[in-house]
């Protein structure tokens, strides 16, 4: 197989992979770089399980390839922490109980992460619009809003 | 299995030169919302792809004179961040950034979500009523065509082997212009329109209309220019009569299916409706100017 040689910047890290001309982001993350904190849901753009953040945007890593990544950005869910300390929206998901299987989770963190570094003060309905490329099969929504509401507020009045 | 290779080229020349040689193999690739999904899922199998966002004509929105060109690999997202064009053209805007999630926003681009021509492609019938023109490069050097005339059928366009799409030229007006696109789903959002209305009008200084197009999605086999309208329209003030008039000539361009999401019955009623609301918010924002 013909093979990319790509260095890319992850979770603050540079690093190098190769991956052949076909293989998606999610699966250059999962099988290549053996992160597996990127979920795999659908496959087609329509779950959000994978959504990474790539160059400051959130996007699903299912409908990106390895090969186009040459010098980009990417933070995942291995990055979200700082060490053992908690995001606040990692947080404020187990206070509210944000997650029962959590496949969907590592995707519904990006997105927030993404939705609260571009508007920090949302109202619910712009989460839940904000959210709605994200699919939880077992939680249900109300929790997961809940949680990045809390987060929200937390994290402004954290800067403030 | 065919083994894919992956290209990106920075000039057009070059993409165009890539294109050439591989033939019916390649695919133009930009945001890949559509093209990844449909090699995943087998119904394509490319031996080459031309990535053309490294082309930088195609990433770029530029204001002219008298016009503003929109690259073609420019993301949903992009667009709508970009306060001057959303001025300029909200209807065209509001139309692309109804495409998917957010996280298919930052990467589904106008000119993949053109390309890939469903006949329910949101941005489709607002590029037609901006009266767009789509500069097109290929082996036989750059030309320019109505966004309208490139449309042949459900996931068909009229361009050539080797051609693709760069940018879409909007024209600039300087008198009071205002475009609007709507499109009926039975859910909030993230849904595939039912029917899908792009207008836009010019008015004169005494209010009445000087120019004004009308497109339709989800109504046929391609989104389709609503031919009369201009005629009902230009010269007219947006009474009654003149709604009544403009449901009906929508109502009369339709030739849809029935299908899960609705039926002909359905689709021929609303696109009347949408024909006349999303005017008066074309309307509304000429007058605004």
């Amino acid at each position: 197989m013909a093979k990319h040689l790509i260095t890319a910047t992850i979770n603050g890290d540079e690093v190098d992979f190769s991956c052949a001309a076909d293989q998606t982001l999610l699966e250059v993350l999962r099988e290549n770089l053996h992160m597996t904190g990127t979920k795999n849901g659908c496959g087609s753009g329509d779950c959000g399980a994978c959504t990474v953040i790539l160059n400051g945007r959130a996007i699903n890593a299912c409908l990106v390839l390895g090969a186009e990544l040459e010098g980009a950005d990417i933070e995942t869910i291995e990055g979200m922490s700082n060490g053992n300390e908690l995001h606040p929206l990692q947080q404020k998901f187990l206070d509210h109980a944000a997650l029962q299987c959590g496949i969907c989770t590592p995707g519904f963190l990006n997105m927030a992460k993404a939705l609260l570094e571009k508007n920090p003060d949302p109202t619910e309905t712009e989460v839940r619009f904000g959210l709605a490329g994200n699919l939880c099969r077992c939680t249900g929504y109300d929790k997961i809003v809940r949680a990045v509401m809390d987060a929200a507020a937390e994290m402004r009045a954290g800067n403030s | 299995m065919i083994e894919l290779r992956y290209e990106s080229p920075e000039t057009i020349e070059s993409a165009v030169a890539l294109l050439a040689a591989e033939g019916p193999g390649a695919k133009v690739f930009a945001g890949g919302t559509d093209l990844i999904v449909q090699m995943k899922e087998e119904m394509i199998e490319p031996a080459l792809l031309v990535d053309i966002k490294k082309i930088h004509e195609t990433r770029e929105v530029t204001f002219h004179s008298d016009h503003v060109r929109i690259g073609a690999a420019v993301t949903g997202a992009e667009l709508g961040e970009n306060a001057q064009l959303k001025a300029m053209w909200p209807g065209v805007v509001e139309a692309v950034q109804l495409i998917g999630s957010d996280q298919v926003q930052g990467r589904a681009t106008i000119g993949g979500n053109f390309c890939n021509a469903s006949p329910a492609a949101d941005s489709v019938p607002a590029l037609i009523a901006a009266a767009a023109q789509a500069v097109i490069a290929g082996p036989g050097g750059v030309r320019e065509a109505a966004v309208e005339d490139l449309l042949t059928g459900p996931g068909k366009t009229s361009l050539a082997q080797g051609e693709f799409i760069t940018a879409f030229i909007l024209p600039i007006h300087a008198e009071k212009a205002g475009d609007a696109y709507l499109r009926f789903i039975p859910r909030t959002e993230m849904d595939i329109a039912v029917v899908g209305a792009g207008a836009s009008v010019v008015l004169n200084a005494d209010g009445t209309c000087a120019a004004a197009r009308l497109a339709l999605g989800a109504v046929a086999p391609t989104a389709r220019l609503v031919k009369d309208a201009a005629d009902i329209l230009v010269g007219n003030k947006l009474d009654d009569a003149v709604l009544t008039s403009l449901a009906e000539a929508a109502s009369k361009t339709c030739a849809p299916i029935d299908d899960k999401r609705g039926t002909i019955k359905f689709r021929t009623k609303v696109a009347g409706v949408l024909a006349c609301r999303t005017t008066k918010i074309a309307w509304q924002r000429a007058e605004s100017k």
